[in-house]
């Protein structure tokens, strides 16, 4: 597609005024945190820092409330959750897809519907459960409610259709097991279905606050979300230089992430949009 | 061309791989696939199962197979009854029209897997590595097998590839290496050959042919390709709708079908077919008399016949006259010599004569009725 | 092989999950709305429909229940024309394509709660960056998170800023659905630029994909939570008072689960609704 002279200068003047509003949060975040107090504070604003107060400011983040343990919580609960939705869905997503029996429709149709609650829907039951087993204020409160995901069936599923049933007989013949199509045939044909389930996974429950916070009292089991939150409710509020510290500490693995691999996240996004 | 290397370690002579096929049938839900069929084949017999798409021959090689259970009969290798056996312990193995290899795993890998299966414990398969001289030697058996069998179909050059990148020849090769490195007594083929390009499925059936007389297993071999059928095999066993219909050499299955469906559903073009009642011929009322268009002789005037020529079709080695003929509801189709039939035009009159010898003689029902 | 043993160990761990975690909690919020449950109260008893009733004729959820749709209706139409006008411009031309794509849609990705925070630091009426561009050109000061008449519009804002780039992605998708010899046809029969080939070409064949991606931002948008418990915790005066922070604050900080239950259902009601609205669009666009 060719345009001419004129639209190519107004595209990147529309587009750019639109880049300055979705990044601007960000540059201000990672600015502010390196300015010293009194210069966040002063009546005229500049965006770049005139004087280093980057070393106080993350230096109070990380001590005045442990960020970096929040980070290993965050990172300890998305691969837990990831691990367990794989080993939990994948091979019933296989089932609906590649096996015949009876009652696959009705569940095929349970997990149809399924996918229309949104789970704040259900989070009331499902704390009272925990509350009154005490799972609740543990790694599992955090865990356990995403094992399930009737999305991760439904997204495996449509891929495990287009797989050939061939190979699947192919391996019956060689002698594999029904656990062993399900993870060394079907698995290494869904990759690129995987990766892209597991970004939305990443993505999804790295940023969750809402669950969090109802499901975890004790700091030491705070996610990212609930630490930032927690440093702004229960810090100083307005101690602006830290907080910005804090949440550029908390979004700069995603956000690495999602420049390393940027097509994949979006593809993954995508995907999982659509399907979804 | 011979692709295929002689090997002498193959077995000359045939004592296993003798198949029963025992009253099989099969439903799904209402529909009825199989129908009882009964079928014997010999050890190192080279039979093809040959019906149109949706006939059930499938379903009966996956029966065989073990992939799919049958509602009632029995299938017996050598013998053993094979009920509750599962596929890999059938000593059986499959090759699949679309070539079935793991995507993920090179040629070799994928050659190796029925025998890793085979030899190896799951944990031992798990940990990837020999850690123990056994499983050591397990592993270099295994290496020399696949290459043996590698270097026969001659792929070894293929080996560290992945599926994603070999041609739908060398797919198929690869294919049939990995059904061949089990040394099964039987080996079945599910289409093996459509998928591929007209030029390389005729150098494929001479190929499989000659691997066949190599390894002297039994080869059942799915197909709704009736050349492959004539050209392959020792005998063929064509099934309509579920129903095993006749059990018969190529020739024989040309020359003297047991019904009207099955001349109908070998030869191209079409065997002719039009009331006994037209030529005079002996037979029960609603008779009906097959002719193939070989041995339907057109001449300018006279014969038995009389009709029009509706069309031609000049294929260069043979020129198809379509006839149309009154009180016969089809075009009859007679086979000429393109030189002779040059000035044969389009609504020409023409007669026809057939040879009684070679009309073949059906009842109202279909049935074959046999001087 | 043991047919239906084999799908039992398959689909067992998952079904299991599915009853605890998502059938059973569902039951058992319709269940709890006829009660008056309250967690670690000794008994509950069944209440009828009464739950329901208090609902109506409570201020706090009827002005919740507004705001809420008020934030979904701007926030809905808002995002989706942006984000289709975003993904039209980057797709346009191949100059900076990849950067835009990357800077639109990193708000997507980054965790709503810090950026919250951020846009609170940002939109600060003495020092935050907006208000001081705004006096420079003679307005303001803007105190967009504690001024009742603001502060709604304010998190609208936010909402749209973190959904443009979702919406432009799945745009961009529909957008490499429409085959290109459609564009070559309509450059062919006269309409190859501009608004016309939109009208003609582009518009026609993103018709469903906007109907889809509508709704599944009305649904996000029902579920706005993490700005409003952050930033204003409903406030001032419920102005930003939204349907999720009332169920979240009668269950977790009143402890009224029957209430806060039957709150509940509404809420899914609403988000039910739209799922029928995406299942009736797919099966039109299916025949």
């Amino acid at each position: 597609m060719k345009i001419g002279p004129l639209p190519r200068v107004l595209r990147h003047l529309v587009l750019m005024t639109g880049t300055v509003a979705m990044l601007g949060p960000f540059v201000v975040m990672v600015m502010t945190s390196l300015k010293p107090k009194a210069e966040i504070f002063a009546p005229e604003f500049h965006l770049l820092p005139h004087s280093w107060g980057g070393t106080e400011n993350y230096t109070t983040a990380l001590t005045q409330v442990p960020l970096l343990h929040f980070l290993l919580n965050g990172a300890i609960v998305t691969a837990a959750i990831f691990l367990l939705q794989v080993l939990v869905n994948v091979p019933a997503a296989y089932a609906l897809a590649k096996r015949r029996f009876r009652g696959r429709d009705a569940m095929f149709g349970t997990v149809l519907v399924c996918l229309l609650i949104p789970y704040q829907a259900i989070a009331l039951p499902i704390y009272i459960l925990f509350f009154s087993t005490g799972i609740i204020n543990t790694y599992a409160s955090l865990v356990l409610p995403f094992t399930i995901s009737v999305f991760g069936i439904f997204l495996m599923r449509q891929f495990f259709l287009g797989v050939p049933d061939d190979l699947i007989d192919a391996a019956r013949i060689d002698g594999m097991s029904e656990y062993r199509i399900v993870w060394g045939v079907m698995a290494p044909a869904a990759i690129p279905a995987l990766i892209a389930f597991g970004i939305f996974s990443l993505v999804a429950h790295w940023n969750d606050y809402f669950w969090p916070l109802i499901a975890v009292g004790d700091q030491e089991l705070y996610t990212p979300p609930l630490g930032i939150a927690f440093l702004k409710l229960n810090g100083e509020g307005t101690a602006y230089g830290p907080l910005m510290a804090a949440a550029t500490i908390v979004i700069t693995p995603l956000v690495l992430a999602f420049l390393v691999a940027q097509r994949r996240f979006i593809e993954g996004i995508t995907f999982t949009g659509l399907k979804g | 061309m011979l692709v295929v290397k002689p090997d002498a370690t193959a077995i000359a002579r045939p004592s296993r791989g003798a198949v029963r096929i025992g009253g099989v049938t099969k439903r799904f839900g209402d529909t009825l696939v199989l129908d009882g069929i009964d079928l014997s084949i010999e050890a190192g017999e080279f039979i093809t199962v040959l019906g149109p798409s949706g006939c059930g021959k499938s379903t009966l090689l996956r029966i065989v197979a073990g992939l799919e259970t049958q509602s009632a009969g029995t299938v017996a290798i050598d013998g053993a009854a094979m009920e509750g056996l599962a596929p890999n312990a059938r000593d059986i193995a499959m090759v699949f029209q679309s070539y079935a290899l793991y995507p993920h795993l090179t040629v070799a890998e994928n050659i190796a897997v029925p025998l890793r299966m085979r030899a190896l414990k799951p944990l031992q398969r798990l940990l990837g590595v020999a850690l123990t001289p056994a499983v050591r030697r397990i592993h270099q058996s295994i290496t020399a097998e696949v290459q043996a069998v590698a270097t026969m179909l001659r792929i070894e050059t293929l080996l560290p590839r992945k599926p994603a990148q070999l041609s739908g020849g060398q797919k198929q090769r690869v294919a049939l290496a990995r059904a061949m490195v089990r040394r099964p007594k039987v080996f079945l083929m599910d289409e093996p050959l459509s998928n591929l390009d007209a030029e390389l499925r005729v150098h494929m059936r001479a190929e499989i042919a000659q691997l066949h007389r190599q390894l002297g297993a039994t080869f059942i071999y799915v197909t709704h390709d009736q050349v492959e059928a004539m050209t392959m095999s020792d005998r063929v066993a064509v099934i309509l709708n579920g129903r095993l219909q006749q059990v018969a050499s190529p020739d024989a299955l040309y020359r003297d079908p047991d019904s009207l469906a099955v001349a109908q559903f070998v030869g191209t073009p079409r065997i002719n077919v039009l009331p006994a009642s037209l030529l005079a011929m002996k037979g029960p009322p609603g008779s009906q008399v097959a002719i193939r268009p070989e041995r339907l002789a057109v001449q300018r005037d006279g014969g038995s016949l009389q009709g029009h020529l509706a069309y031609r079709e000049n294929l260069g080695s043979d020129l198809f006259l379509h006839v149309e003929v009154p009180g016969v509801p089809a075009l009859l189709i007679a086979r000429a010599d393109p030189a002779a039939g040059e000035g044969i035009a389009i609504g020409n009159a023409l007669g026809l004569t057939i040879d009684p010898r070679h009309a073949l003689l059906f009842d109202a029902a279909g049935q074959r009725l046999r001087p | 092989m043991n047919n239906r043993g084999s799908v039992l160990l398959l689909t067992a761990p998952a079904l299991i999950l599915m009853a605890v975690f998502l059938i059973g909690p569902l039951v058992a919020v319709v269940a709890l709305s006829f009660t008056n449950y309250q967690l670690g109260a000794p008994s509950l008893s069944f209440v009828g429909v009464a739950n329901y009733i208090e609902m109506t004729e409570d201020e706090t959820v009827r002005v919740s229940l507004a705001n809420t749709l008020i934030y979904v209706a701007i926030v809905v139409p808002t995002s989706v024309a942006l984000g289709l006008g975003a993904a039209l411009l980057i797709e346009a031309d191949s100059s900076l394509r990849g950067f835009y794509r990357a800077a639109y849609f990193l708000p997507v990705m980054a965790t709503l709660i810090a950026m919250a925070i951020v846009w609170e630091f940002v939109l600060d009426p003495r020092f935050g960056a907006v208000n001081m561009a705004l006096k420079a050109l003679g307005w303001g000061p803007f105190d967009f998170l504690h001024d009742r008449k603001l502060v709604l519009f304010t998190l609208c804002g936010i909402g749209i800023w973190q959904s443009v780039g979702f919406n432009m992605v799945l745009f961009m998708a529909g957008l490499t659905a429409v085959p290109h010899e459609l564009y070559e046809a309509a450059a062919v029969d006269g309409a190859g630029r501009g608004p016309e080939r939109f009208k003609l070409v582009t518009w026609p064949m993103l018709g469903p994909v906007t109907l889809f991606i509508v709704v599944i931002t009305a649904i996000r948008a029902f579920q706005v939570f993490d700005t409003v418990q952050v930033l204003t915790d409903g406030g001032p005066n419920k102005a930003s008072e939204v349907l999720l922070h009332t169920i979240y604050a009668e269950a977790f900080n009143f402890f009224r689960d029957g209430y806060a239950a039957a709150l509940v259902v509404v809420f899914l009601l609403f988000i039910l609704a739209l799922s029928a609205v995406r299942v009736f669009v797919l099966g039109r666009s299916r025949t």
